[in-house]
């Protein structure tokens, strides 16, 4: 193949880039300078760091989404670990991403079943004593939803990884005189890791952003940079100053990248 | 790659079925109408009206009646109206804004202005809900409905009597009780009128008061909700909500233990209306609608199912007595002459009033 033809066959898929994702960027940068009277102006910057709202609104959104990465990663870790040694691993696959063919909303509906005053899981507690209580709107129902909805994205990368990885390696590792759990620590967490970033990473910025789920099971006691941002486009008509969250979120997102990224050298994957 | 081509090829066929499918799906429900489906744009009638908000017969016998095909799209909030119509692209022939969203509109030069020669229904209105400030002398709507903004009580936890006015919310006794709707101006406004101030206040230090007002009612608010509140309710999830009386209709129907006050103190009357936004591509086909619409049969049949007041005099002498009679739907003068409609306060006001309702959903607890 010439240079040329290469050149020509890339044309699609840059013009892709330029317009559907470079040219966004620029819009939303361009809006988030923009007051509701279509000036250029940094009130809107101004106003996200000099108010205690934002401020508090980001740090709740990162905490939030931070815990809910551990708590997702916590589960999803030993799972993935315990799928890749069965026997019909591909089997138990499916069955952690049957739930993702489910609309989410379904799933949120499906939450306020079990946990309302009258749910499933109040009528249990009932029976057994202790009591109604008060599980909806709680920031414990949100981050146990929130958890729920992102495990099967954060099992499948690290599955592959478990999979994809050098068997001999660890068999070595055992002939070497590891232990099993030297094996575990020492050869098998550092060879997934790549599987682990992708899936923080997956999780991670989502959660950021989360919106219907702060309403429907966090009764807005949850705020999240999410429902800002929905806020300000539907409702405010202020879309300089969605745009600016916006622009933080994105910028967010870029940390998470960088911080997460592939270091050469470290684990040597 | 052979493969890879099969299977687009495969994508493509499913496609074109589908497709085809759903021209046919269109032929027949033209048919079932009693519609030759050739010229589409004129026979069709597109209606762009709030979630759940019509008697679905209604719409059958309207299609059956004329031969207009309906097509039916739903919004949530006034706001996301406004935006969708105004980005372009919409060819909405019907639209049901509110009162202020009404005055913006018209003034930015969205609505189409009736004309009065082609609605036989206006006699049918009781002149107390016509030539509104938001729209003197009916020129570019004729009201829907009407209602209130109001308390929800579920009468297990709350003894009946023991609200009567927006105050009464501020009890310690009812704290994690409460659910609010999630909307800056309804909350922001009953917080206005709880201190006797109008709704549409412009004055700061009014709504400074009101928003140091409302913070101190965090720890009484359960959570803050949008549509599901009428679910929540009728489940029993909370002892009190702040809500429209239509949702609070529906609710009740669903709990017989839910009531509904209006408080004595003031809040918000308002108003839904039919309009024709300057998007409208079959201006007879919406006129047929607004006539059917005020029709004193339709309306009553519509005024029953939804559970809306209805501004149509002749539908509401339709109605059963009980709910003619009932003051949570159709309130005394001396409850509605306090209530006021809200007007559009511009981008700056605006902007301050959900400011200051962002700031109080982040006062957590």
């Amino acid at each position: 193949m010439t240079k040329k033809r290469t050149i020509n066959f890339s044309v699609p898929y840059y013009l892709w880039l330029v317009l559907f994702v470079i040219a966004p960027v620029i819009l939303l940068i361009f809006e988030s300078f923009t007051n509701l009277h279509g000036q250029f102006t940094l009130a809107n910057y101004k106003s996200y760091f000099g108010s205690g709202t934002y401020l508090r609104m980001t740090f709740n959104s990162v905490f939030f989404a931070f815990i809910v990465t551990l708590i997702t990663l916590a589960i999803s870790y030993p799972m993935a670990f315990i799928m890749s040694r069965l026997k019909h691993a591909q089997f138990w696959l499916m069955l952690v991403i049957l739930p993702t063919w489910v609309n989410l909303l379904l799933k949120a509906y499906a939450f306020i079943g079990l946990f309302a005053q009258k749910g499933t899981i109040n009528d249990f507690l009932t029976f057994v004593g202790i009591g109604p209580q008060q599980i909806m709107f709680t920031n414990g129902a949100f981050m146990a939803v929130a958890a729920y909805l992102e495990i099967p994205f954060m099992i499948m990368p690290i599955f592959n990884s478990l999979v994809e990885m050098d068997q001999s390696l660890v068999n070595a590792a055992r002939d070497l005189g590891a232990t099993k759990w030297q094996t575990v620590w020492r050869v098998i967490v550092p060879l997934s890791m790549n599987g682990v970033r992708a899936g923080v990473q997956a999780v991670f910025i989502p959660t950021l952003s989360l919106f219907m789920i702060t309403r429907l099971i966090g009764g807005n006691r949850v705020i999240t940079l999410g429902t800002a941002i929905e806020e300000h486009f539907m409702v405010t008509q202020n879309w300089g100053m969605g745009s600016t969250i916006g622009v933080v979120l994105i910028v967010a997102m870029a940390i998470t990248m960088y911080v997460t990224r592939d270091r050469k050298g470290g684990g040597k994957a | 790659m052979k493969k890879l081509i099969h299977l687009s090829l495969a994508i493509l066929v499913v496609v074109a079925a589908l497709f085809g499918m759903r021209a046919w799906f269109t032929h027949l429900e033209n048919r079932s109408v009693g519609n030759s489906d050739q010229p589409q744009g004129k026979r069709t009638l597109t209606i762009y009206n709030w979630g759940d908000y019509i008697d679905p017969s209604i719409l059958k016998s309207f299609q059956k009646e004329t031969g207009y095909r309906v097509d039916y799209e739903t919004f949530d909030s006034n706001e996301a109206m406004y935006t969708k119509i105004k980005q372009g692209g919409t060819h909405y022939d019907i639209a049901v804004p509110s009162e202020y969203m009404v005055e913006k509109m018209r003034q930015d030069n969205m609505l189409e202005p009736l004309d009065h020669s082609k609605l036989t229904g206006l006699k049918n209105y009781n002149p107390a809900f016509m030539n509104e400030p938001f729209d003197p002398k009916n020129k570019y709507s004729v009201p829907y409905f009407w209602g209130t903004l109001g308390i929800v009580y579920n009468d297990k936890f709350i003894k009946p009597g023991e609200i009567k006015s927006w105050n009464d919310l501020w009890r310690p006794e009812y704290k994690q009780q409460i659910m609010l709707v999630d909307s800056a101006r309804d909350i922001m406004g009953m917080t206005l009128a709880s201190n006797g101030k109008s709704v549409n206040t412009k004055n700061l230090p009014d709504l400074a008061a009101a928003r140091g007002k409302l913070t101190t009612l965090m720890p009484n608010v359960k959570a803050i909700v949008a549509d599901e509140i009428k679910t929540y309710m009728a489940q029993d999830e909370a002892a009190l909500a702040v809500d429209y009386s239509g949702d609070a209709a529906e609710m009740m129907s669903r709990n017989s233990h839910l009531h509904y006050v209006v408080p004595n103190d003031g809040g918000n009357l308002w108003f839904d209306n039919l309009v024709m936004p300057k998007t409208v591509k079959n201006k007879a086909a919406a006129y047929a609608f607004m006539n059917y619409m005020s029709r004193p049969d339709i309306a009553a049949k519509n005024a029953e199912y939804v559970g809306y007041a209805t501004p149509n005099q002749a539908a509401w002498q339709r109605l059963p007595k009980a709910t003619r009679d009932n003051p949570s739907w159709y309130p005394p003068k001396v409850v509605l002459s306090k209530l006021e409609t809200y007007q559009n306060l511009g981008p700056t006001w605006t902007q301050r009033y959900n400011d200051d309702f962002l700031e109080f959903k982040m006062t957590n607890q």
